[in-house]
């Protein structure tokens, strides 16, 4: 059995910040799809989205590219 | 080599002016946070970026050789101080302001995690500014300003942006908005009149 | 920050705890000395670890809404070592609430022992208290009759819902705004100019004031285990809202009669506040804490309870709070700014007695989008509070779909 990572990638979402503006869906579409109106909605919800090792790149484009700078990338 | 020096200056800067054209619009898209031209939201951010560098790296060309073209009188205090140059002063002098513009533009894009977002969106909206100035230097300045195609790109690229301006500036420009809360004054509000018991 | 000496006290003057429930509101407007003379002087300021164990033993939780252990908030304040922040909320934006309000404006000088303490115990820089304006009178001449609270800043705050919350506290303080902030860590480590924040509940600070005086011992006389001391609730009845103090672990209906509402009257109670849960009208026996309410989905939380009669439709009365806790929305986050208005446009039409029947699942599938998707907590208490009206109204939304509302039997 694999032991579990203690830390793990989380994506923040700066909800006062977010605009909708859907860089970041587009770059994780794994993670992130649009809600009804138009804002990130990751599978479980929330504020702090985990990210798998794999999609680390994209979750820093991602990161990168929102134009209003709503995301930041953490380790919890 | 002077020849080949000023030609070399014309032709950077109209590849400058034309890359500017694009930041530009491509910038507006980015804001209206919809996809164009066949790319997805993120890639209109790319690129917009990436002309925005790639032109800068033009305009750098165009300046530098201008340096060393003794035609163009310049020295290196004309580059941050307007209007004291010797050869078409009043135009090169805008240049110069473009220039100083575009160098504050892309140094506060650059560290703009490190700045914040405030800082970075104020310093931006000078790109409004700088591009008609950069449009001016170059019919002002360029020895081109006369030839029918010069005439013809200034006009292509100035109707992409005042187009793109235009419509940044309409109700619908961003696919989504806020929604503005209905504030309303809660009607079970009562005025205090406190009394006080106890219970066991 | 320094405290003043005040001015020794006789010693013939024999300081008893009090006893019985009536501990906060037990002296009403009482001048300084009068306030000293009947609790003792505030003792001098502890070591921070001594002072966070006898908090811990004591067992008080945040009497603010959010009941979070007070140890721990003063532990985590401490950890920095650098001097910080202390500030008494007494915003108290729930616009049923009344406690805070009568706390301050009736026993100020509780509030402002609580807050010296614990600003001299961490070693503060800065002192602040937080509220709005009909209160800061009476806070000002408290502070100025005293000649130890020099160092404490007033500041008068908006009156809205939101207003209260930490964050939006500590924004009022620095940028004149009282909006929450996007919580990247928490205030503790970092909140008002980024220094370390402690923000706690004007009760709460009340409590502590009478801890660090009597003990956690005596703190616990009343209460039960898990539920120990006394807290304010304001009871919202007919007549108009009534603060009463009760102990951990009292009933609901012990708490109604003591707020002058008769509980055969009640059809439902809405427990908390505008963020709690209802609770339906034969259930009143519940005891008011932590553990006895969980079933509910409920908590003390601010201490309100908010009273629906019989005869009244609780979905109306659910879609007229959803309504105004839409248009309290900050406007900052776009799940709350649209999903609030969302929500009260669907109760609106289930208490309208509209025919769709997916109106219910509609409803709780909005506040499964709004909840955790904010920087504060407005729109998670919101979906509590409309997701307990289905439950416990459930017979209510099967008759409204038919266009009846067994309630007010029409």
């Amino acid at each position: 059995m694999t032991p579990q990572a203690d830390t793990r990638t989380m994506l923040h979402i700066d909800w006062t910040r977010c605009d909708g503006r859907g860089s970041c869906m587009e770059l994780l579409p794994e993670v992130l799809r649009p809600d009804p109106w138009g804002y990130p909605l990751a599978r479980e919800g929330g504020s702090d989205v985990p990210i798998p090792a794999h999609l680390e790149p994209a979750a820093a484009d991602a990161v990168g590219l929102c134009p209003v700078l709503a995301l930041a990338l953490r380790s919890s | 080599m002077s020849e080949a020096l000023w030609a070399f200056g014309r032709g950077t800067g109209v590849v400058a002016l034309v890359l500017m054209t694009i930041t530009v619009v491509l910038g507006i898209l980015t804001r209206s946070g919809r996809p164009a031209f066949g790319l997805p939201r993120f890639a209109v951010t790319l690129v917009h970026r990436n002309s925005a560098l790639i032109g800068t790296v033009f305009i750098v060309l165009h300046v530098v050789s201008l340096l060393f073209d003794p035609y163009a009188q310049l020295n290196v205090l004309d580059f941050f101080v307007p209007f004291i140059g010797a050869y078409h002063p009043v135009w090169l002098g805008l240049g110069t302001v473009a220039m100083d513009l575009l160098i504050a533009i892309v140094v506060t894009s650059l560290l703009r995690r490190w700045i914040g977002q405030r800082t970075f969106r104020i310093v931006h909206w000078a790109s409004y500014a700088l591009w008609p100035i950069a449009l001016f230097h170059s019919i002002g300045t360029g020895t081109d300003a006369g030839a029918p195609l010069f005439i013809l790109l200034a006009i292509v690229c100035s109707a992409a942006v005042v187009g793109s301006v235009a419509w940044r500036l309409t109700t619908g420009f961003q696919q989504r908005g806020r929604a503005t809360p209905d504030r309303r004054i809660d009607p079970s509000r009562i005025p205090v009149d406190t009394n006080v018991k106890e219970i066991r | 920050m320094t405290m003043l000496e005040a001015p020794e006290l006789r010693d013939d003057v024999v300081v008893t705890p009090p006893s019985g429930v009536l501990r906060l509101l037990g002296g009403c407007d009482l001048s300084h000395r009068a306030h000293r003379e009947r609790y003792g002087d505030l003792p001098a300021a502890g070591r921070a670890e001594e002072v966070i164990a006898e908090l811990e033993r004591s067992g008080l939780a945040g009497r603010g809404g959010a009941a979070f252990p007070t140890w721990r908030k003063l532990a985590s304040a401490a950890e920095s070592g650098q001097p910080g922040v202390v500030i008494a909320n007494g915003s108290e934006g729930e616009p049923l609430s009344s406690k805070d309000a009568f706390l301050l404006r009736h026993a100020p000088h509780l509030v402002i022992d609580g807050l010296l303490f614990v600003a001299a115990t961490l070693g503060a820089a800065e002192a602040h208290l937080v509220t709005t304006a009909p209160q800061l009178p009476t806070v000002q001449r408290a502070v100025s009759e005293r000649q130890d609270a020099g160092a404490v800043r007033l500041r008068e705050t908006e009156d809205r819902f939101i207003s209260g919350e930490a964050s939006a506290v500590v924004n009022a303080i620095e940028r004149n705004r009282a909006i929450p902030r996007d919580h990247v860590v928490r205030l503790t480590v970092s909140g008002l100019r980024r220094r370390p924040t402690l923000v706690l509940n004007v009760e709460t600070l009340a409590h502590i004031a009478m801890i660090v005086r009597f003990g956690s011992g005596w703190f616990r006389s009343e209460g039960t285990r898990n539920d120990p001391g006394t807290r304010l609730l304001t009871v919202v009845g007919p007549a108009g809202p009534v603060v009463v103090e009760a102990a951990g672990g009292t009933s609901l209906r012990d708490a109604l009669q003591a707020g002058g509402v008769d509980p055969s009257t009640v059809r439902a109670l809405l427990v908390g506040g505008y963020h709690g849960a209802w609770v339906p009208g034969n259930a009143l026996d519940t005891p008011l804490s932590p553990e006895g309410l969980a079933r509910f989905g409920a908590a003390p939380g601010a201490g309100i309870l908010m009273v629906l009669r019989r005869g009244e439709c609780g979905l109306a009365r659910t879609a007229d709070i959803t309504r105004y806790l839409a248009s309290q929305s900050a406007g900052q986050c776009g799940p709350c700014a649209n999903g609030l208005p969302n929500l009260s446009e669907l109760m609106s039409r289930i208490a309208g007695r509209n025919h769709d029947r997916s109106l219910p699942q509609r409803v709780r599938e909005v506040t499964g989008l709004v909840t955790g998707r904010g920087a504060c907590h407005h729109p998670d208490g919101t979906a509590r509070m409309v997701v307990s009206a289905l439950d416990v109204f459930e017979n209510d939304v099967h008759a409204h779909a038919l266009g009846l509302c067994q309630e007010t039997a029409s």
